[in-house]
């Protein structure tokens, strides 16, 4: 069999159940790729060998079944496996390994995925660069000297170095659809409540929202079709029927399909190549037989604004429980200083910059005598721009942007200006805050580097952005990385 | 637009229980004024002042469980990732605030 | 420096406040399934949410919110229909989350009330609201002499009780009480007491922990303003309610008579002293940042439900008071000295079991009332069933015991030795009834008192008192008076 790690899912999985090949072959395949190309990615935090060749086997002796069963699968680090390190990207849980399985790690397992190990991310899922993870930044297969996107750099990464052909994010703010647009992979952001939260390490709770990534919409489609689904152990799960997303892979006929372009999310602010590449792509939609308007949406200006209230302020409550009591790093017990200095200590030397800038900003938007300026004022925008996508949404089956306002760029280049960097998800957040979902889907390059499209639909109806995104990649196929530094 | 000061920074990183260093302190300080001038925008939106606040997305109500008990983890796994234990309990040094 | 109760409110107004905790007795935890029973051994009822595990989320316990709605509506309180949980965000090591979920501009029942009874007059005790959060863990502090804080060297903790659905009952500032604000303090909290047990949603023992309280005290010169209050914390029975209360109303006259501020905090009160020592001060107001819990939804309790509920409550124990004062014959006299005491239920719990009314209420409010005192404890507290005060009643009817024996017996209960009958024939206290060794012992009796059995021969009946309480004595108590009496008699031809 040629290249097992340049097969996509569907693929795998395929060869897998009809044995032609063994799952513990696929799997090896990509550890040993793991093993060849990771020293200089870096996607990965944690490689689970072990775990994923027992799981494999099981594959292979018919105990485990199901439509992605032997396919490897890299996981992102913020979600719980038990028994495996899961660091958030963050010293303060080095070495942790939870006593449980999130729900999303229990229905890999259960559908025979084969968790090859976790993936880096920025610290806590707070960054747009995976710059800020605790163990030094993944790299963009692209371009080594650039960054991957983030906070599920990671993820992505293994993507497009092909170290894996399934990978779970998270998006809270663009974490998901960003990383996808900078590798040149698919990314998709469920409907929030749509995939259970459950052993999901909290960032932003009424934000964070795990899903599918892949290097086509289809892959994705199936990976979504095994998260998703209501969970009792999340209150905040949505009891209603997956929608129907791999049939909707399937349906790639957009005719009569109403698509809008959103007018601030496009123009100033976002790179000539990145903005050229997006036209394109929505005359593409037209000829695939979409009717395209413009839509504005007032709102979607404040969203940046909202977002990074209402996120630090949830995130700075989330993280409290970091504490050097129950488990995670402890510092500076040394039988003369109380608990308290311990745990000021412990935080203080376990969290990076960028979360401890989060946290303060969060206690300040939530505090005495500013939560209604800040954090409540903030949660009214948040419905506003949710009356704007429904008003959207009244005229259109779905609307569209840019992923991202630029190309991946240098490592190191935007750390010195947190809102240059808070700026890469101008386009990603609304949809965060309405709690839609959104896809992105790799819409050719600019300056040789991957451009994102991204397509957003209303709440409950993922299917479309399946549908959408599957036309729209059989009528331009996505890029495939050089890989020069490769040896 | 906000000032803040490094004075106001310490308060925050006391009730976040973030031990800060002078140095550390101001820096953040300049950070979160750059932050909260941008931030700060929010004021703008004039026609927020008679929407209701959204707390969540999901328009979900009465999500509840049955008063039924369910297996707790071992008590070697909950122990297992503690920094110190002692007797069946985590160990933490002497506190100093009465609750 | 104290100024007396009696006189410090002759020259100032109390307002008082109470916040009650009720632990419910639901089986699982507010948040997850694990167990909520007591005395379990440590972390061993616990699991990723009530630990506070990175990734846990929190399901409300639908019976939590059934018990609360049904505690309001006995309050007669308006029920929400629609509030949320929110966090309320500080750190303590009890604390797994470092924030409590519970309900702030939000809960679940509001504008309530509770009428008590204090000396024969009814006060209405205006209740603010009631919410639901969930409690924390315990701390065992080691290396310091008194097991508190103040010099400990580390702490334990245990995390079982962390996440055990917690009801917090807030009165409004009651204002009023005159000359009784301690006895009317007391009043409430037994009544509140009798009502959480009646509905059966808590074991209610404060000396468990499920049922705790925070009093609020503040005086004022008349026609002034409120003064500053001060809160109590670790008031752990009724009795400490009344004397918390009361040792504030005394130290804070003593202050104010001197000029002194009263100062806005936290103290902690000590049953063995019956005072408060000063704890933290709220002067510099913890700011908890409260925000509605997004992990959460909403809680929009159907009114149909709602209605149903109500229409199933018990009679309020006010009501079954009077009807049972009436059909059992007591006074209601009887009856507020039981309620004081907060044994009425264990009262008729005894009369259920087969003792009389008289007799009941006799042994609750006489014996078992003193070792309730001497231990500083409440009756109900004491390690003694209604079921083994029947029994023990029943068996001095039975003849196997007279009165002094029976409280020996009752003393062997309390102090562990088992059931009625165990303790009578571990300690073989029966009554000794065999006639033949009873003769043997009046005869050494009369042997040894010839001065008593002349005059006893000589018509003077009474003196025959000495020879039976020396044949008592003898005996250890275990003989039936009566029966000596007569064979004493006998013996001396009278």
């Amino acid at each position: 069999m040629s290249d097992l790690t340049r097969l996509g899912a569907a693929a795998l999985a395929e060869a897998i159940a009809a044995k032609d090949v063994s799952a513990v072959e696929v799997t090896q395949a990509h550890l040993d790729r793991i093993a060849k190309v990771d020293g200089q990615v870096h996607a990965f935090l944690h490689v689970d060998a072990e775990g994923a060749l027992a799981q494999a086997r099981r594959v292979d002796d018919g105990s485990v079944t199901g439509p992605l069963a032997g396919v490897p699968l890299a996981l992102k680090d913020v979600l719980c496996q038990e028994g495996i390190p899961t660091t958030v990207g963050s010293r303060i849980l080095e070495g942790w390994r939870p006593p449980y399985d999130a729900t999303v790690t229990a229905r890999l397992k259960h559908a025979g995925v084969v968790i090859l190990g976790k993936t880096n991310m920025d610290e806590f899922a707070m960054g747009s660069s995976t710059e800020h993870s605790a163990y030094g930044p993944s790299h963009n297969p692209w371009d080594l000297e650039r960054v991957p996107g983030g906070s599920g750099g990671g993820s992505s990464a293994a993507l497009a170095s092909f170290q894996a052909p399934l990978a779970i994010g998270t998006d809270t703010g663009g974490s998901i659809r960003q990383p996808a647009a900078l590798t040149g992979t698919v990314g998709v952001k469920p409907t929030y409540g749509g995939v259970s939260r459950y052993g999901l390490v909290a960032f932003s709770s009424s934000l964070d929202q795990a899903g599918p990534c892949a290097r086509s919409v289809m892959d994705a489609a199936l990976l979504h079709e095994v998260i998703a689904g209501h969970d009792p152990r999340d209150s905040t799960s949505i009891n209603a029927p997956v929608p129907p997303v791999v049939e909707a892979a399937k349906n790639r006929d957009l005719k009569g399909l109403r698509v809008a372009v959103v007018r601030e999310l496009q123009g100033e602010g976002y790179e000539p190549g990145v903005q050229q590449r997006f036209e394109e792509a929505v005359d593409i939609l037209k000829e695939l037989g979409a009717t395209v308007t413009e839509v504005s949406c007032p709102h979607f200006d404040y969203a940046l604004a909202a977002y990074y209230l209402i996120a630090p302020a949830e995130a700075s409550s989330n993280l409290a429980r970091f504490d050097s009591v129950r488990y995670g790093l402890r510092v500076g017990d040394d039988g003369e200083r109380s608990l308290e200095e311990v745990m000021a200590l412990t935080r203080a030397k376990g969290f990076g910059a960028e979360v401890k800038r989060r946290i303060i900003l969060g206690t300040y938007a939530l505090s005495s005598g500013y939560y209604d300026a800040y954090y409540g004022q903030a949660q009214k925008v948040r419905t506003l721009i949710t009356q704007d996508f429904s008003a959207a949404f009244a005229h259109a089956d779905v609307l569209v942007a840019p992923t991202c306002p630029t190309v991946a760029f240098r490592l190191g280049a935007k750390l010195d200006d947190p809102l240059a960097m808070y700026r890469q998800d101008v386009a990603n957040i609304p949809s965060n805050l309405y709690g839609g979902p959104a896809m992105s889907v790799p819409a050719g390059l600019s300056e040789g580097l991957p451009v994102g499209l991204q397509v957003m639909a209303p709440t409950m109806r993922d299917d479309l952005l399946y549908q959408v995104g599957a036309a729209f990649e059989a009528a331009l196929p996505a890029a495939v990385p050089p890989l020069e530094w490769e040896s | 637009m906000p000032e803040i000061s490094s004075a106001e920074v310490a308060h925050l990183a006391r009730l976040a229980r973030l031990a800060l260093d002078e140095s550390e302190l101001q820096s953040l300080a300049g950070e979160l004024d750059v932050i909260l001038g941008a931030v700060a925008r929010i004021a703008e939106v004039t026609d927020a002042t008679d929407v209701k606040p959204t707390s969540h997305a999901v328009p979900l109500e009465n999500v509840t469980r049955p008063d039924v008990v369910t297996p707790s983890l071992d008590r070697d796994a909950v122990l297992a990732g503690a920094p110190a234990a002692e007797d069946g309990r985590f160990r933490v040094p002497q506190i100093l605030v009465e609750e | 420096m104290t100024v007396p109760y009696a006189e410090a409110l002759q020259e100032f107004e109390p307002v008082i406040g109470l916040e009650t905790h009720v632990e419910l007795g639901t089986a699982s935890k507010m948040f997850c399934g694990c167990d909520t029973t007591f005395g379990a051994d440590p972390n061993t009822h616990t699991c990723p949410v009530c630990l506070g595990l990175p990734g846990a989320l929190p399901v409300v316990n639908e019976k939590a919110i059934e018990s609360t709605i049904r505690i309001g509506l006995a309050l007669h309180c308006d029920i929400a229909t629609w509030c949320r949980f929110a966090r309320k965000n500080y750190f303590y090591p009890d604390m797994p989350k470092n924030f409590q979920t519970s309900q702030y501009d939000e809960p679940l029942c509001t504008d309530g009330y509770l009428d008590v009874l204090v000396q024969g007059e009814s006060i209405r005790i205006p209740i603010e609201r009631v919410h639901l959060e969930e409690d924390t863990g315990k701390s065992l502090h080691v290396g310091g002499s008194t097991g508190r804080i103040h010099g400990a060297s580390h702490s334990l903790v245990d995390y079982n009780r962390a996440g055990i659905p917690l009801v917090e009952i807030v009165t409004k500032p009651i204002t009023g009480t005159g000359a009784m604000p301690a006895e009317v303090a007391k009043a409430y909290v037994t009544e509140l007491r009798d009502v959480l047990r009646g509905l059966g949603v808590s074991d209610v023992k404060m000396e468990q922990g499920s049922l705790r309280c925070d009093v609020n005290v503040s005086l004022n010169r008349p026609g002034q303003e409120w003064g500053t209050r001060s809160e109590t914390k670790n008031v752990n029975s009724l009795r400490s309610v009344e004397r918390a209360v009361r040792s504030e109303v005394e130290r804070q006259a003593a202050r104010l008579r001197g000029g002194e501020r009263i100062v806005q905090e936290t103290r902690h009160f000590h049953e063995d002293t019956g005072l408060s020592t000063s704890g933290r001060s709220k002067e510099e107001a913890t700011d908890y940042r409260y925000f509605p819990e997004p992990d959460l939804v909403p809680i929009a309790p159907d009114p149909a439900w709602v209605a149903a509920l109500k229409d199933a409550l018990p009679e309020a124990p006010s009501i079954r008071r009077r009807k049972l004062t009436d059909e059992l014959g007591l006074s209601s006299q009887d009856s507020e000295a039981m309620v004081n005491a907060g044994v009425l239920d264990v009262v008729l719990e005894t009369v259920a079991a087969g003792a009389s009314p008289a007799d009941a209420r006799n042994w609750w409010l006489g014996h078992i009332a003193q070792a309730a005192n001497a231990q500083g404890v409440d009756a109900v507290d004491l390690p003694i069933t209604a079921q083994q005060v029947a029994r023990v009643i029943g068996l001095v009817g039975e003849g196997t015991l007279n009165a002094g024996l029976a409280r020996q017996v009752v003393d062997g209960v309390l102090a562990g030795e088992g059931d009625p009958d165990e303790v009578v024939s571990t300690r073989g206290l029966g009554i000794v009834s065999d006639e033949v060794a009873l003769s043997k012992a009046v005869a050494e009796a009369i042997a040894a008192d010839p001065d008593a059995a002349d005059k006893v021969r000589s018509g003077k009946v009474a003196a025959a008192g000495a020879l039976v309480g020396a044949v008592m004595k003898a005996t250890k108590g275990q003989a039936d008076a009566q029966t000596v009496r007569r064979l004493v008699l006998e013996q001396l031809g009278a």
